[in-house]
Parts: structure tokens; C-alpha cells; sequence
């Protein structure tokens, strides 16, 4: 296990919570290469939203260690977790999280606030970005001038203004409608053409099977990985389709 | 294993201070109202020094028009408690001294009245004194006739009056060639003269000439006052040597004063009230900064979503802090400088109503300012630091 092409890696990876504890994930090792593009399914309470963080570094796992392209985030006080998230990782939200009232260059924009770039050069950035996402005819639209879809659009820009080697997604269909969840879909796709890293969470069989790899979550634990031929998860997913 | 991270998470001080103030932006009412707070108590403050100071400026201008140099001599009581009489000679005297400009005596006579006609009976005085003058009084008191003309050494032994400001007034005087009665004896209004600040016991007066006042009383008359104006920087030494000048005998029988002396006085017993009002006003400011704080800790509660999302995009905790902070100081600093604008047009409203000289001293100002960062950085403290702590993941919870 290389740990030069691996974007991500965590090995056994346990996090409880609280008093008495409980376990949201128990013993997970999951390794992204670079340039990979994979699902992580589960229902809800199984442990995918604590994996999400756990990936994005918003959180430390209680036992086993992560690695986020190639720094230890055991090793990391809390400023260089959030250098990690500013140049390395981008989230996608269901919700979006876009600032209502500011125009999109500016939301995509903040996707650099926090690298130092002076703010010309974000905005140019910003617009770039607007351009890879399809949307740089809505540079000056507030987010409630624009259908959810673009908004989605606008926070994935967003999150890959700064070209980061992960993009983390946490169903990022989930307030869309069929065909604005396709389009967002595409993008991911393209994204990865670009030779991005993207995980997507979702709890949606149907996204999952559109992505090449799709790792199962079940009460915590890994229930299955396409990567590793396992026939359960592609019954249950090709049942599901 | 680990390779070292070689990039930082760096936010821009240009960019804290855009963060500041689009925080504010977003919500005006609320930024106008809290910062109201602080503005009231800033106002209030400088309000209550500006006035003070442009009152003390009046009175510092007054006192260099006056001059601090006129003392007042009178009798006072005797060792056994007695009053005494100061000599007919007291007002020649003092003038012989060295560093003495001038003197002027007054002798107030007590059994008469003056009254606006025969008609009024002699009981109602309305609170009038009749007084002699000499020649010098005018000079010596530095005084100024509104109207009419002072006494010529042909008129100062005939019935011809001058009067106070408040003297013309009771007697409804309003110009000179008018009648009033004192004594028994019709006199003509020679001249009205304006307040005198420094001695205003001659306002309530009606003065004649000196030898009117013999010839109205039957006896020469002892002054009452003497008033003495001294070389500006010998006052002190004037005013040790008077009593004995006066009254070799009995110095201790003379009592001096000095009418700037009690102006200031006054000043000094007004500066306690201004204390009084200076407590209220740092009681509105920390009430506006209670608002401040209570404003930012609002703030901080409901938009976790937002610092979980600036967590996630690479704010460190000290980002998220600093972005807080400055917010509370933005929202000090504007009640600050409106509070320092709404208190310089409140002095200088009623600097200009009571006819003062606008002066408020820059340090009030400067301060003020200072005092409302100081109290942003108190009231933003505690809110940045709970801002700071909200953990990350709170981002993507539902």
C-alpha cells in the first residue's frame, strides 16, 4: 500500500461518541488512489456522515490513523488541519451553504479566502472556475436568482477553485430534482476526466451506481467494495437499479 | 510516512476587515440599533466635557476681558464681633499705594429708597440699594453706560441718578431724562449703565454723586466698598497691604476680596455636577456595550452554520476569532464616531444657544474613540472566542 498515489487512507479507523460510547465508525480502512471517483453508500445512521468528516478532517478519528494526500492528521494542530482544507480538499453541501445576497463570483471566490490570495485574483479565479462549471452567464446573480441546480453548480465551483486533489460530496443530489441531479452528476464526471479525486456520500443507490467504485457503510463497518469484486454490494445496488 | 504540509491557512487583513464589514452589512437594523447603544453613551459624555470645557473657555474669556486684577475692599467685623466702618479717607488712601491703578469708593445709604414715583409708598424698596459713587467707579470697574452719561463734576451735586442694569429695570426705566424718587427728592436719570460681572451689587443700585449723598443724609458718609484695581501681577502684595493702608489701627477690621476668585468658584462647583453627569454618561456607555456584546453573541449562535462552512473552505479557529472581533470593533467604532458627532453637534448647539466659544479639547475626542474600540474589544471577546470554538462538522449537520 503506496502511500504516493493514495489521496486517501485511512487505517482502522474507530470514532465513538459521548457517555457510554458509541460507536459511528468501527475499524474502517479505505483507500482512495489519486484521481479515483467513488460512492460511499449507506442508509442513514450508518456511520457516513462520521466517515465524511473523518475525510474532510473535520473531525479526528478516537483510534487509527488518516492520511489526506499524504499528511498524517494525527500530526496536525488544528491551523494545519485548515491548511489542509484550504488548499487540499473541497466540500460540496446538500444544502449548498452559499452566502444569500452575495453575487456568485464572490461565493465562488471565498473558496480562496482562506489561501491568501489576494481578492482580484479570486475573483478571476472565481470566474474561471464559473466557466468550468458551465455557469459564467450567472457571474453577477445573487443565489436566489438562480434554480437549485445552479446553485449546486456554484458551490461546486466553489470547492474546486482552488484545485484541490479531493473533492468530498455529501449528497450532493439530495435537493435536487431528477434532472438537475444528472446534470450535477455530469459535472462530478467531468471533474474527474480533469483527473480530480471525488468521494461522494450519498444514502442513493441509483447515484452510487453511476460512479466507477461504490464502498458500502453499514453500522459503521465497511460492508462491501466494488473494487474488491464483492457481489453482495453489486446485488443489493443492481437490485436497487 | 507523512510528508510536511507546506502551505498555511492565511487570511488577509484587508480580507478580515471585508469579513467585518459585510457581517454588519448583512444585517443593518440590527448593526444601527446596537450600535446606537454606544453612540448615546459617547455623546453623552462628550457632550457633558464639551460643554463644560466651552463654558470654562466663556469664563477664561470673560476673566482676560475683566482682568483678575480688581479686588473689593470692605469693612468687616471688628474682634468683638461688631461691624465696623472702613474710614471717609479709605478710597484716597489706597490710591497713594504703589501698584495701585486705581480706586473707586461706594457707600450705600441705608435709610434711603428709590422708587419709580411719589405715588409709592416709602415701605417697598423693591430690593434696591441707594449708593454714592465717585468719579473713578466707571474706570475702576471697567463698567460701560448702556445709555445716558455718568456723572460730570457739575452733576454729581445735584438730584441726577445713574442705575444699574436691574435698578432701570424695577424702576421701569428704559431711557435717560426720566424721574425717579429717592429719598424724598425727585432725580433725573442720567444714564442707564450695562451688568457689571464682576460687581454685580451694582446692578440693584441707584447711584448718586457724592455730594448729593451728603446732602441727602446731612452727614458725610463712610463707603462701603472700595474697589481697587491693582497692577495685574502685583495683586497679591496689593491686597496684603490694603487693610493696613486703609486702617493702620485695626487692619484685621478690612476685609478684601477678589470677584474672579469667586467666579471660578462658582466654575469649580459647576465641575461637580459635570462629574455627576460624566458618571451617567460611562453608565450609557457600558449599557451600550452590554448591547454590543449581547449583539455578537446573538450573531455567533446563529450563524454556526456559516462558521462551520469557513471552518470547512480553511479558516483556522483564529480566523473565525478574528473575524468576530473585528466585527464588534466595526460595530463600536461606528456607534463611536457617531456618538462623537452626535456629542459635537449637541455642544455645539448649546455652546451657540448660551452665546460660548465652541471648545471641545481633541484628547476628548481621540478618547472617546479609543474608549469604544477598548469597549468592542471587551464586549467581542468573549463571542469570538464561542465563535471559534464551534466545531467544524456542525457544516454538514442537516
Amino acid at each position: 500500500m503506496s502511500t504516493t498515489d493514495a489521496v486517501v487512507e485511512l487505517r482502522d479507523v474507530t470514532r465513538t461518541y459521548g457517555h457510554p460510547p458509541t460507536t459511528a465508525l468501527d475499524g474502517v480502512s479505505l483507500t482512495v488512489r489519486r484521481g479515483e471517483m467513488l460512492a460511499v453508500v449507506g442508509p442513514s445512521g450508518s456511520g457516513k456522515s462520521t466517515m465524511l468528516n473523518v475525510l474532510g478532517t473535520l473531525d479526528r478519528p478516537t483510534s487509527g490513523t488518516v492520511h489526506i494526500d499524504g499528511v498524517d492528521v494525527a500530526s496536525c494542530d488544528d491551523d494545519e488541519l485548515s491548511a489542509l482544507r484550504a488548499h487540499r480538499i473541497g466540500f460540496v453541501f446538500q444544502q449548498f451553504h452559499l452566502a444569500e445576497g452575495r453575487t456568485t463570483v464572490d461565493n465562488v471566490a471565498d473558496g480562496l479566502l482562506y489561501s491568501g490570495v489576494p481578492l482580484r485574483e479570486r475573483r478571476e479565479r472565481a470566474v474561471e472556475a464559473l466557466q468550468r462549471v458551465g455557469l459564467d452567464h450567472r457571474l453577477r446573480h445573487v443565489p436566489n436568482q438562480l434554480s437549485g441546480g445552479e446553485r449546486q453548480r456554484v458551490a461546486i465551483a466553489r470547492a474546486v477553485v482552488h484545485r484541490p486533489p479531493l473533492l468530498l460530496a455529501d449528497e450532493p443530489t439530495g435537493n435536487l430534482d431528477t434532472r438537475s441531479g444528472r446534470s450535477v452528476v455530469e459535472l462530478l464526471h467531468e471533474l474527474h476526466a480533469d483527473g480530480t479525486s471525488i468521494v461522494v456520500i450519498t444514502h442513493d443507490n441509483e447515484l452510487a451506481l453511476q460512479l466507477p467504485r461504490r464502498v458500502m457503510i453499514r453500522d459503521g463497518r465497511l460492508a462491501g467494495d466494488s473494487d474488491t469484486t464483492d457481489e453482495r454490494l453489486v446485488v443489493t445496488a443492481g437490485g436497487a437499479a | 510516512m507523512s510528508r510536511a504540509l507546506g502551505q498555511r491557512s492565511r487570511l488577509r487583513w484587508s480580507d478580515v476587515g471585508r469579513l467585518g464589514v459585510v457581517g454588519l452589512v448583512a444585517r443593518p437594523t440590527r448593526a444601527v440599533l446596537s450600535a446606537l447603544g454606544i453612540a448615546i453613551g459617547i455623546a453623552a459624555m462628550i457632550a457633558v466635557v464639551g460643554i463644560s470645557t466651552s463654558s470654562q473657555a466663556q469664563l477664561r474669556g470673560q476673566l482676560d476681558a475683566l482682568g483678575t486684577n480688581l479686588l473689593v475692599v470692605s469693612a468687616g467685623k471688628s474682634f468683638f464681633g461688631e461691624q465696623t466702618e472702613l474710614p471717609v479717607s479709605a478710597a484716597a488712601s489706597t490710591r497713594r499705594l504703589a501698584d495701585v491703578e486705581g480706586a473707586s469708593a461706594t457707600a450705600e445709604l441705608q435709610d434711603l429708597g428709590a422708587y419709580r414715583s411719589e405715588a409709592v409708598p416709602k415701605t417697598r424698596k423693591g430690593g434696591l440699594t441707594v449708593q454714592t459713587a465717585d468719579a473713578d467707579l466707571l474706570d475702576v470697574l471697567d463698567a460701560r453706560l448702556a445709555l445716558g452719561s455718568w456723572f460730570t463734576a457739575g452733576t454729581a451735586a445735584y438730584p441726577v441718578v445713574v442705575l444699574g442694569s436691574d435698578a432701570a429695570e424695577v424702576l421701569g426705566v428704559t431711557e435717560p431724562g426720566r424721574h425717579v424718587v429717592v429719598g424724598d427728592t425727585v432725580h433725573v436719570v442720567a444714564g442707564i449703565l450695562d451688568r457689571v460681572v464682576l460687581a454685580p451689587e451694582i446692578d440693584a443700585s441707584v447711584l448718586v454723586g457724592e455730594a448729593e449723598g451728603a446732602a441727602l443724609t446731612g452727614a458725610p458718609v463712610h463707603p462701603t466698598s472700595v474697589y481697587v484695581r491693582a497692577t495685574e501681577d502685583e495683586v497679591s502684595q496689593v491686597r496684603d497691604l490694603v487693610p493696613r493702608t486703609v486702617s493702620p489701627a485695626s487692619p484685621s477690621d478690612v476685609d478684601v476680596t477678589r470677584p474672579s476668585d469667586a467666579l471660578s468658584a462658582k466654575q469649580a462647583a459647576d465641575q461637580a455636577f459635570t462629574g455627576l453627569l460624566l458618571g451617567l454618561g460611562s453608565v450609557a456607555l457600558l449599557v451600550g456595550g452590554i448591547g454590543v456584546a449581547n449583539t455578537m453573541v446573538i450573531s455567533v449562535l446563529e450563524r454556526r452554520r456559516e462558521i462551520g462552512l469557513r471552518r470547512a473552505l480553511g479558516a483556522a479557529r483564529r480566523h473565525v476569532r478574528r473575524q468576530f472581533l473585528v466585527e464588534a470593533l466595526l460595530l463600536s467604532l461606528l456607534g463611536g464616531v457617531g456618538g462623537v458627532v452626535l456629542g459635537l453637534g449637541v455642544t455645539a448647539v448649546f455652546a451657540a444657544v448660551n452665546g460660548w466659544p465652541l471648545s471641545v479639547p481633541p484628547v476628548v475626542l481621540v478618547g472617546g474613540i479609543v474608549a469604544t474600540l477598548a469597549i468592542g474589544a471587551l464586549a467581542g471577546a468573549w463571542p469570538a472566542v464561542r465563535a471559534a470554538r464551534i466545531p467544524p462538522t456542525v457544516a454538514l449537520q442537516g
